[in-house]
C-alpha cells in the first residue's frame, strides 16, 4: 500500500459525492485520472483492504437503539470455530477475539449485537449462548448508557 | 416513513455501489427509476442523518494500529475524566457503559510505540486502572445488517 492508495482509502472513507459522477470528481480531487483510481480501488477490494463502497446506515437513527456488547469466556481451543459462527448471525455487526485480563476481565470474546428493544437484545443472547453452548464458562452484556465522543481519527487519515 | 425505495436504498446497496462512471444511473436502472429520484433520495436520508455516509469502509489494523481500551472511572469523576481522554485526537467512539469498566473507547495511532505511549500517558493523567484489549481475531463475515422496518 502507498501514499495514494491512502489518500484514496481517506477520501472514499468521507464519502462518495452525491453527484451523477462520484469517482471521475473523487479522482479530480485526487489529481489522479477516473481509471487509475478505479484500478486501484478494484486491487484493494481483492487484497480485501476495502472490505466494501456502500451505503453505512446510521443503525441509531433508525431505531435500533439498544446496542448491547455481549462478552464471552470462550475455551481458547474453540474461540475460532464459535467465533466464526457468531459473526454470521446477522443481527451480529462486530465479532472479534481479545486477550483475557484476569482477574479483573475473564471475556475472551467480544459480540456487537443491535435490536429496537431490551428485550429484542435478550433474544439475541439467548441465540448466541446455544450456539456457544458448553464453551461458554461466562458472558455479560454492557449496554452503552451515553456517547462521550463519536468519531476521532478515522484510519487512514493521519500522515496522509 | 420511509418509502419503498428508501427502503431498498438503505438495505439492498450497503456492499456495493458500482464501480462504474455513473453508478447512480445504475441503480436508477437496476430499480427502475431516475438518476434524480436516486440523487434526491439518497441526499435526503444523508440530511436525516438516516445515513451515515456513501463511502468506503476498510478492514481494521492496515493503517496503523488500534485497540479497544476499557477503563474503570469512579463515577463522580466520569465526566471529568472523559473529557480528558475525548482531547487525545487518539481516541475514537467513546462510550460509558454499564459495568465497573466503565469508559470504552478504541485507540487509533501510527504505530504499536505510539500507542503504548498514548496509553502511559493516559494512566499517568487520569491514575484510572485500564485494559488493553487489541484484536487478536476478526470474525468478521460480509453480510451487512439487514434492517427491519416493520414495527
Amino acid at each position: 500500500m502507498d501514499d495514494l492508495d491512502r489518500q484514496i482509502i481517506s477520501a472514499t472513507q468521507a464519502g462518495l459525492p452525491l453527484t451523477p459522477q462520484p469517482y471521475q470528481a473523487v479522482a479530480k480531487e485526487l489529481g489522479i485520472s477516473t481509471e487509475l483510481l478505479v484500478q486501484r480501488i478494484k486491487l484493494m477490494q481483492q487484497q480485501k483492504v476495502i472490505r466494501r463502497i456502500g451505503v453505512v446506515p446510521n443503525h441509531y437513527r433508525l431505531g435500533y437503539s439498544f446496542n448491547g456488547m455481549t462478552v464471552w469466556n470462550i475455551v481458547d481451543e474453540k474461540i475460532d470455530e464459535l467465533g466464526k459462527q457468531v459473526g454470521e448471525l446477522d443481527f451480529v455487526s462486530h465479532c472479534y477475539h481479545r486477550p483475557r485480563h484476569k482477574p479483573e476481565w475473564n471475556y475472551n470474546l467480544f459480540a456487537m449485537v443491535h435490536s429496537k428493544t431490551e428485550q429484542g437484545v435478550k433474544q439475541q443472547i439467548q441465540i448466541i449462548t446455544e450456539i456457544l453452548g458448553q464453551y461458554n464458562l461466562g458472558q455479560d452484556v454492557l449496554y452503552s448508557t451515553r456517547i462521550l465522543k463519536k468519531t476521532g481519527l478515522r484510519i487512514g487519515e493521519k500522515r496522509v | 416513513m420511509f418509502s419503498s425505495l428508501d427502503k431498498q436504498l438503505l438495505n439492498d446497496f450497503q456492499q456495493d455501489i458500482p464501480l462504474s462512471a455513473t453508478p447512480y444511473q445504475d441503480i436508477a436502472e437496476s430499480l427502475g427509476v431516475t438518476e434524480d429520484a436516486i440523487l434526491t433520495a439518497f441526499k435526503e436520508l444523508q440530511d436525516q442523518k438516516f445515513i451515515t455516509r456513501i463511502g468506503s469502509v476498510i478492514a481494521p489494523n492496515l493503517i496503523g494500529v488500534s485497540a479497544l481500551i476499557a477503563m474503570s472511572v469512579p463515577k463522580n469523576q466520569l465526566q471529568h475524566i472523559a473529557t480528558v481522554i475525548n482531547q487525545y485526537p487518539e481516541v475514537n467512539h467513546n462510550y460509558e457503559r454499564d459495568n465497573r469498566f466503565n469508559l470504552w473507547f478504541v485507540l487509533v495511532a501510527n504505530d504499536s510505540e505510539s500507542l503504548q505511549a498514548v496509553m502511559k500517558d493516559m494512566e499517568y493523567q487520569t491514575g484510572c486502572k485500564m485494559l488493553y484489549l487489541p484484536l487478536l481475531e476478526d470474525y468478521f463475515i460480509n453480510l451487512g445488517f439487514e434492517i427491519d422496518f416493520n414495527d
